[in-house]
């Protein structure tokens, strides 16, 4: 399945999460993508994919948002994100957002068709496979919702994680239960949103991990911000600062020294 | 029943603080889930049942007309009557009339959750005649005065002690003075109660899980058996049923059955699946002398040809709220209505209308789970998504959530503003947050910091950083 010519071009979506939060991701993201030799560009004029828009019920502003990055994205021959519900507002919704209008329909089918959520890029496109990374952790992934239903990621990040040396994998109970951030879900339905995870941190906390990964930035900000609330200081990084052997760094919500 | 479905938000509050109900819905939680999982892991032939089963339904939706009245037709043939209702006040008329027609003092009730969406029982409690529930969890919550909290299980909301003490306050008079705490002698309680109520009910109504057009036939599935003594031994039978439940043939309903039960509870099928075919012929030792059906359609013909329609192929089986991280948090009382859990949540702003619903739509991570297990693939997080969409168009809901998308949208269609104000954003939340890595409250976050620390930004975004180091995009 995987093809592998060198200088392949990537284009990277960074997600707005990333961007302003976390950084470090788009950077992993960059690292492991070189590694199995693609070229990155990061079109400057991306900004979200329209997630906030488009699950508040904002139509018109989601189809421009969406418009700008089908431009914005126009002629790569792959677009990667560290994040299985942006790539899947992309993949999935962005046909449906034009299925009345011809003049987007192609194009959002043709960005559509060649974008990827990064772990199963790396693993399903590029073979990938870490080597000389070493991890001395106890270590649990959360699947997120839109990577297991909408991008079918499930085996890829937990085959990438088995090569990286001392890693110990240990499954939560569970695993496809959602952790309740749910985007504007989580602010404007707090209480609900936090007997949500609440159960996810006692799944979490019952494995005994000393770590906890996971593709989607959102899912980890809003468990690891539950996490610190609760006085638990686990540490907290995406998968990609993982695989990239760039797992040093403070985690999500931890002291900076 | 009253509608609560506005208060949302208070209603989950209270239900997320109560024991009682966390520990029952953690026993639906796991109970019912794992169920499903074996059900369908057993069963090669599983998804293709689902396919063929939403084929089916959808094929019913396209000539609804046409199957319906090959059906009254039927019913009429074998001496039955059919009764056509557009809404709940016409169907409740067309009880009563029948029950007035007889005489009728009391009527036992087999489940059906179209009486809990026409509120029948408190109708004819009013027109000064006795409704029964049969349903041991139907029973259970007549007694306590309550709505269902769950499509098949409408008591699962209660502990067995709150039982033990329901049956003490309502069985006295029936000379159970002891206060009864063991489960199973519990039902056997409950049964003796209601054994006397099924002899002497004059009209029996049950609910149906198919019209089978081909034989006019109406179908139940039970796993008490509630259901064919309600209807066999009163002498008037009354089936309430809302017209989409048609369905062309009987190998139809025995493709549909095979997912229903997997779904439901993880049976292969239920224990009692009870055909009734007019009312009882000349050779026939027991069954109803008269056999009616009222047929509701309640708003339903108005969903068909619009995005609602996908919600009409529903076998009301559960499983969306069996699997829903939102039903497992806060019950299906939250949900204010007589469907919980998604599927109450997309159908009941039809129902009871948007301004008073608008919250369930809302209240949903849009994980995906409950389309994931839907036995017919009605595409449920899409339509809760239109309601969203219906209610920004219609500026129902909090103005500030609305100002707050807008102004998101409109730095999020200006590249060159937006990564001036991201940047100066991620910056001061940087400053705030210090050496700490997080800040535990932000004013314009309050939602957020209310519940969860909000993790810090490491400085400078991504795309000056980018920029910064030489590596600036061309396009």
């Amino acid at each position: 399945m995987s093809e592998k010519p060198d200088n392949v071009e990537v284009a990277l979506f960074v997600t707005c999460l990333v961007d302003i939060n976390r950084p470090s991701v788009g950077f992993a993201a960059v690292k492991l993508l070189e590694e199995t030799g693609c070229r990155v560009v990061v079109p400057d004029t991306q900004t979200c994919c329209g997630q906030p828009a488009y699950n508040s019920g904002d139509r018109k502003s989601t189809k421009q948002i969406a418009a700008d990055v089908i431009r914005a994205f126009k002629g790569f021959r792959y677009v990667v994100a560290p994040s299985g519900s942006c790539a899947g507002m992309i993949t999935k919704h962005y046909p449906e957002l034009f299925k009345d209008d011809p003049d987007l329909l192609l194009d959002a089918q043709d960005l559509a068709a060649r974008t990827y959520e990064l772990v199963s890029f790396l693993k399903d496109i590029r073979g990938f496979k870490p080597e000389g990374v070493k991890l001395d952790r106890k270590i649990t992934y959360h699947d997120s919702c839109a990577s297991l239903r909408e991008m079918k990621v499930v085996d890829q990040p937990r085959d990438l994680m088995s090569h990286i040396e001392d890693l110990e994998l240990v499954e939560a109970d569970d695993r496809e239960a959602c952790c309740g951030f749910g985007g504007t879900f989580c602010i404007k339905y707090s209480e609900v949103s936090e007997e949500m995870v609440d159960r996810k941190i006692d799944n979490i906390l019952a494995t005994q991990a000393d770590m906890l990964t996971a593709g989607d930035l959102g899912c980890l900000m809003n468990i690891a911000g539950r996490l610190y609330r609760k006085g638990h200081t686990m540490k907290v990084l995406h998968i990609a600062e993982i695989l990239a052997g760039m797992s040093d760094g403070p985690g999500l919500g931890e002291e900076r020294r | 029943m009253q509608v609560t479905s506005r208060k949302f938000k208070e209603n989950s509050s209270k239900a997320i603080k109560d024991d009682d109900l966390r520990a029952a819905l953690n026993r639906v939680k796991t109970g019912f889930t794992t169920a499903r999982a074996n059900a369908a892991s057993e069963l090669p032939e599983f998804e293709d049942l689902r396919n063929k089963s939403r084929d089916i339904k959808d094929g019913v939706l396209e000539n609804l007309d046409y199957y319906l009245e090959y059906f009254e037709e039927k019913v009429l043939a074998q001496g039955g009557h059919v009764h056509w209702c557009s809404n709940a006040t016409e169907a409740k008329a067309a009880i009563l009339k029948i029950c007035r027609d007889v005489d009728a003092k009391t009527v036992t009730k087999g489940k059906s959750m179209i009486t809990e969406e026409i509120a029948l029982n408190r109708f004819l409690a009013a027109e000064g005649i006795e409704p029964i529930e049969t349903d041991l969890g139907e029973y259970i919550i007549q007694l306590a005065d309550e709505p269902p909290s769950h499509i098949i299980g409408p008591a699962v909301h209660k502990t067995k002690e709150q039982v033990t003490e329901l049956f003490h306050e309502h069985h006295q008079k029936y000379g159970y003075t002891e206060r009864e705490e063991d489960a199973e002698k519990l039902v056997g309680e409950a049964r003796a109660v209601l054994r006397h109520k099924y002899v002497t009910a004059d009209v029996g109504i049950t609910g149906a899980n198919f019209l089978v057009a081909e034989t006019g036939s109406t179908v139940i599935v039970t796993n008490e058996g509630n259901g064919d003594l309600t209807q066999s031994l009163p002498k008037t039978h009354i089936v309430v049923a809302s017209l989409e439940k048609v369905i062309p043939t009987l190998e139809d309903v025995s493709t549909v059955m095979r997912v229903l039960a997997r779904s439901a509870t993880g049976q292969e099928m239920s224990v009692y699946t009870t055909f009734s075919t007019g009312p009882k012929r000349s050779a026939d030792i027991d069954g109803p002398e008269s056999f009616h059906v009222v047929l509701l359609d309640g708003g339903r013909t108005e969903m068909l040809g619009t995005e609602l329609e996908e919600l009409l192929r529903c076998i009301r089986c559960g499983a969306c709220m069996n699997h829903c991280p939102v039903y497992h948090a806060v019950g299906g009382h939250s949900y204010g209505w007589v469907y919980p859990g998604p599927i109450g949540a997309a159908l009941n702003p039809q129902m009871v209308g948007l301004e008073e619903a608008r919250h369930l739509p809302n209240a949903s991570t849009f994980c995906g789970r409950c389309e994931e297990v839907c036995p017919v693939h009605i595409p449920i997080p899409k339509i809760l998504r239109h309601w969203r969409e219906k209610a920004f168009e219609q500026q129902i809901g909090p103005k500030p959530e609305r100002w707050g998308i807008e102004l998101w949208g409109f730095f999020a269609k200006r590249p060159t503003l937006y990564r001036l104000v991201t940047g100066i954003a991620a910056k001061v939340l940087t400053k705030i947050a210090g050496s700490r890595g997080r800040i535990k409250s932000l004013p314009l976050l309050g939602g957020w910091t209310s519940v969860r620390d909000l993790p810090a930004p490491q400085g400078a975004t991504f795309m000056e950083q980018w920029k910064k180091s030489g590596r600036g995009a061309k396009k």
